[in-house]
């Protein structure tokens, strides 16, 4: 799932690095390469700032999808069907491969897997928005399938196709492995719609509780995305966050229409002109409250974390101590 | 005991997606040993039936090429055009060849 075109910056604004000499043949090689839409790899010459940008971005990527099991990880024991429980230990699973693939991509940019897990438990590192929403209700969870998983979706297509070639495979893959999850939220939806009309209502305020939150999802209005030109212009982003979002709304006002839901904005209408729909105001206020630490469940959210890479510490460690007595003994054979 | 900050090892895996196919590189991963390697990777990169059978290789024992090496390594066969069987003009009455 889950990225938000929202490369948030840690805190280390970007500085200005003595050039080495020689760099200037290597960036224009580097610019020539982007100009023309070819891939670079990990041991490519490139810019410092396309590097730290890249581990900022896939990092961040890579931590929501961790998180993002959480949210979702609520309701494993307590799918309402077998068939419902194993589908969502599926995607759950999904989700962990993916931060998996990711965190092996930030790698390939010479930033260890422990220093990437240290920013994240640390709180330097950000992750998506959108996990640190509670999932109240079973319908939750297929809104999250439905809406959480179609946003990412549509943020995360683009970037199958991102200058970094690591990354860009790896969203490939996990760009496959989405429509799953997307379709399994949908019908999940569907097949509550057909319920009680306590069932129903349900659904409904699970969407009127996400939409808002699904919308700031792909970040702040291009007028105040001052990193998204040179995300651009180093075809690591290909699609600004308004356009994302516009595709958004216009792709999921007639899904909407056949679940029979209706999406909690009155300002939501088709444009004859623009031939998209225009859609109210975010609530940006929000947004950034709970990208700095202060929406309904950073802290929980983080403090799972943490403690399940601690309380899996002694784990690590014998694996380790297996490896390294097996090791020993395969010496002394040949000894 | 080892070191317990130290980082498990990184592999690189190789997946065989049908009998009759190549393994191909699919990613990374971290690992103890290699038998863990695969259980992994059996897990991380093989979820849909994607393979049957898995390579994994410790990532330090892959040596790559230089990237700063590509022109003198590679465009070598460059002008060697006539390696290519489109460098020949043969009569259309000859058919396929």
């Amino acid at each position: 799932m889950y990225t938000q075109s929202l490369d948030v910056p840690d805190g280390s604004a970007p500085t200005l690095a003595a050039v080495p000499a020689g760099a200037d043949a290597l960036q224009t090689r580097f610019d020539e390469k982007i100009d023309a839409d070819r891939k670079i790899e990990p041991q490519d010459w490139m810019p410092e700032a396309y590097r730290r940008t890249l581990v900022r971005q896939i990092s961040q990527h890579a931590h929501s999808e961790i998180i993002g099991m959480q949210p979702e990880g609520n309701w494993i024991s307590r799918a309402p069907s077998l068939k419902r429980k194993a589908i969502l230990l599926a995607k759950v699973q999904d989700e962990g491969g993916h931060g998996l693939y990711l965190y092996s991509a930030a790698e390939t940019l010479g930033t260890s897997r422990d220093q990437l897990l240290d920013a994240l438990h640390t709180g330097k590192a950000k992750y998506s928005s959108i996990f640190n929403y509670p999932t109240l209700l079973w319908a939750d969870v297929g809104v999250i399938g439905w809406l959480v998983d179609g946003a990412a979706i549509m943020n995360q297509v683009p970037i199958c196709r991102c200058s970094y070639g690591p990354y860009a495979r790896a969203m490939i893959r996990i760009c496959k492995e989405e429509s799953f999850h997307q379709r399994q939220g949908f019908e999940s939806l569907m097949v509550q719609m057909q319920g009680t009309p306590e069932q129903r209502a349900m659904v409904q305020d699970a969407v009127n509780r996400w939409w808002w939150p699904v919308l700031a999802m792909f970040g702040p209005p291009d007028a105040d995305s001052t990193n998204s030109a040179q995300g651009m212009r180093w075809g690591i982003k290909r699609l600004s966050n308004d356009e994302l979002r516009q595709k958004f709304v216009d792709a999921t006002v007639p899904q909407a229409a056949v679940l029979r839901v209706t999406l909690p904005d009155p300002d939501l209408k088709w444009n004859e002109a623009r031939g998209q729909h225009d859609y109210g105001a975010i609530d940006w206020d929000e947004f950034w409250a709970v990208v700095n630490g202060n929406g309904p469940c950073n802290k929980e959210r983080l403090a799972n974390r943490v403690k399940a890479h601690e309380d899996g510490q002694w784990v690590r460690d014998a694996a380790q101590a297996h490896a390294a007595k097996q090791r020993a003994r395969a010496l002394k054979e040949a000894a | 005991m080892s070191n317990p900050n130290k980082e498990w090892p990184l592999w690189e895996v190789f997946v065989r997606s049908k009998q009759g196919l190549e393994h191909k590189h699919c990613g990374s991963l971290h690992a103890v040993d290699a038998q863990q390697a695969l259980q992994m990777a059996r897990d991380v990169y093989t979820r849909r039936q994607e393979g049957v059978s898995i390579w994994v290789v410790p990532s330090g024992s892959i040596t790559a090429s230089e990237p700063d090496d590509k022109g003198e390594f590679f465009e070598p066969m460059a002008d060697k055009i006539y390696r290519h069987p489109t460098f020949y003009d043969i009569p259309d009455e000859v058919g396929h060849m």
